[in-house]
């Protein structure tokens, strides 16, 4: 006979009751990734289609929440999906100042509200020669701009990630070749272009953090880390401002890093991509597939010099 | 007792690609399979390296002149490593695309750096074995096998140039090289001048 004491605690004890209710999508999350918890909880309402969208197979979520380059938490592709999970995103606000009629500053709910979130499906291309196709949430950051009034002087556009050594440890010169906070650039007129999206999510959910949380930028005829992650701040400025990849290695990351597989990086070949998770290479197309909206914006600009 | 502990270190060596195998067969090779299989095999090729330059420093250090009987497996090993590393670069990423890699051998400095290692390290692995230490005599035979040490400069360099940004790995490695073959040139200086002995 077998004699078995009654558990000193139910399972019900020890288990938030969120999970436990929510049991299937919380498995089904845990199998998927353990960074993909906080992410089965937070469906985002009300997203409409685009149709700037791209009609290519999106990639698999474990592919884009998995696989990042977002060097504040590590420099390994699977970090930050690791070491990303306690970053706080709760409060947040960005900053918009500079050349500026109403400078302003919004916080996190009124990013969330301040147009018609859209899910726009958009190729990206990182400058080491990967691409995913990615169902951004978002919308046309000219939205943001156009409330601040830029004035007559602003021509460039400078953004800022946010940074803290305490929840970035690994975010130093020291571990990952780059400066702190990690900075990006825009032209105005790039910048109010259409397709350049402040993004707040992805496959309908709220952006996890490994993907640049809460809020971040997509330009999809740009290498990737145009792209800045966490942006706390925009300021509108007169001079082309710096971009961290350039300070890093002037002669291999241009202000401008539009996909070009004509102009070569120093150290290897951008004529072709592996789409992640497809066998062999794809052709890469210039600005990324995306020429006919773009190619407009530069006219008579040698694409070699200004790389 | 040596045959023995030659066939654990066998199986010792054998764990980097059991472990490769064990993650392929599960489907775990990262979201970018092509970039992880090339680097790990990389990353063994650099390993194996250093570990088989180390052999000479720990027989000296702890007085075990026994352990070379255990250096060509290593350096075998290295081979082995950088023969997959090759092998990842040609299939898996270039698939066979002849014009394309002989292009990036000649262009990308990184890739030529690449190619210099593992061609330097074609004739130790072709001569390893004691019949060719008797045909070329020893002397002549270890002379022949200081190019490792290129080969091994070769490889670090090859890293050196092909990370973006995070240079801490290859130069922990550079670090590894310079005190192995530190020790080489302290064993080397504090030798009697063999020079002035043959005049004499």
């Amino acid at each position: 006979m077998i004699i078995r004491k009654a558990p000193q605690f139910r399972y019900s004890d020890v288990t938030p009751r969120d999970v436990y209710v929510n049991r299937r999508r919380f498995l089904a999350a845990a199998l998927a990734a353990p960074a993909a918890l906080a992410f089965a909880e937070t469906k985002l309402s009300n997203v409409q289609k685009s149709s700037l969208s791209t009609d290519e197979k999106v990639s698999p979520p474990n592919i884009v929440t998995q696989f990042n380059n977002f060097y504040e938490f590590g420099t390994g592709k699977e970090d930050p999906a690791h070491n990303a999970g306690n970053f706080k995103t709760v409060p947040w606000a960005i900053h918009v100042e500079g050349e500026v009629a109403k400078p302003k500053t919004f916080d996190l709910d009124a990013i969330m509200k301040l147009a018609p979130l859209e899910q726009r499906i958009y190729r990206h291309r990182c400058v080491e020669g990967w691409s995913i196709v990615v169902p951004w949430v978002g919308y046309s950051l000219n939205v943001m701009l156009k409330q601040v009034e830029p004035t007559s002087k602003a021509r460039f556009v400078a953004f800022e990630s946010y940074w803290d050594t305490k929840q970035m440890p690994l975010a130093t010169p020291f571990r990952t070749g780059l400066q702190y906070p990690y900075v990006e650039g825009l032209r105005l007129d790039e910048a109010m272009h259409p397709l350049t999206m402040l993004s707040v999510g992805i496959y309908d959910e709220v952006m996890p953090n490994q993907n640049g949380a809460p809020v971040r930028l997509t330009v999809p005829w740009k290498y990737g880390f145009k792209s800045i992650k966490s942006i706390v701040k925009i300021k509108l400025v007169e001079k082309q401002p710096p971009t961290t990849w350039n300070l890093m290695n002037a002669h291999e990351y241009g202000f401008y890093s539009n996909v070009n597989p004509e102009v070569d990086h120093p150290r290897w070949s951008q004529a072709s991509e592996r789409r992640l998770g497809e066998i062999g290479r794809r052709k890469t197309l210039m600005f990324n597939g995306y020429g006919d909206q773009v190619a407009s914006l530069y006219t008579g600009l040698d694409l070699k010099k200004n790389y | 007792m040596v045959r023995w502990t030659k066939v654990l270190l066998f199986l010792l060596c054998l764990c980097p690609a059991f472990w490769l195998g064990w993650r392929a067969l599960h489907s775990d090779l990262t979201a970018d399979p092509v970039s992880y299989v090339t680097h790990f095999t990389g990353d063994w090729t650099i390993r194996f390296l250093m570990i088989t330059l180390a052999v000479t420093p720990l027989r000296g250090l702890l007085n075990q002149p026994a352990l070379v009987r255990y250096r060509r497996m290593l350096g075998l090993f290295a081979f082995f490593c950088g023969c997959a590393h090759l092998s990842a670069w040609v299939v898996l990423d270039k698939f066979f695309d002849w014009r394309e890699m002989w292009q990036d051998v000649l262009k990308r400095r990184f890739i030529t750096m690449g190619m210099l290692a593992l061609t330097l390290m074609v004739p130790l692995a072709i001569t390893s074995t004691a019949g060719w230490v008797r045909r070329l005599g020893f002397r002549k035979w270890q002379r022949l096998h200081r190019l490792i040490y290129f080969s091994a400069a070769a490889a670090v360099i090859h890293y050196y140039w092909l990370v973006k940004s995070d240079i801490r790995e290859p130069l922990l490695y550079f670090g590894i090289f310079l005190v192995l073959m530190m020790y080489r040139a302290v064993v080397w200086l504090r030798k009697p001048a063999r020079k002035a002995v043959h005049v004499s």
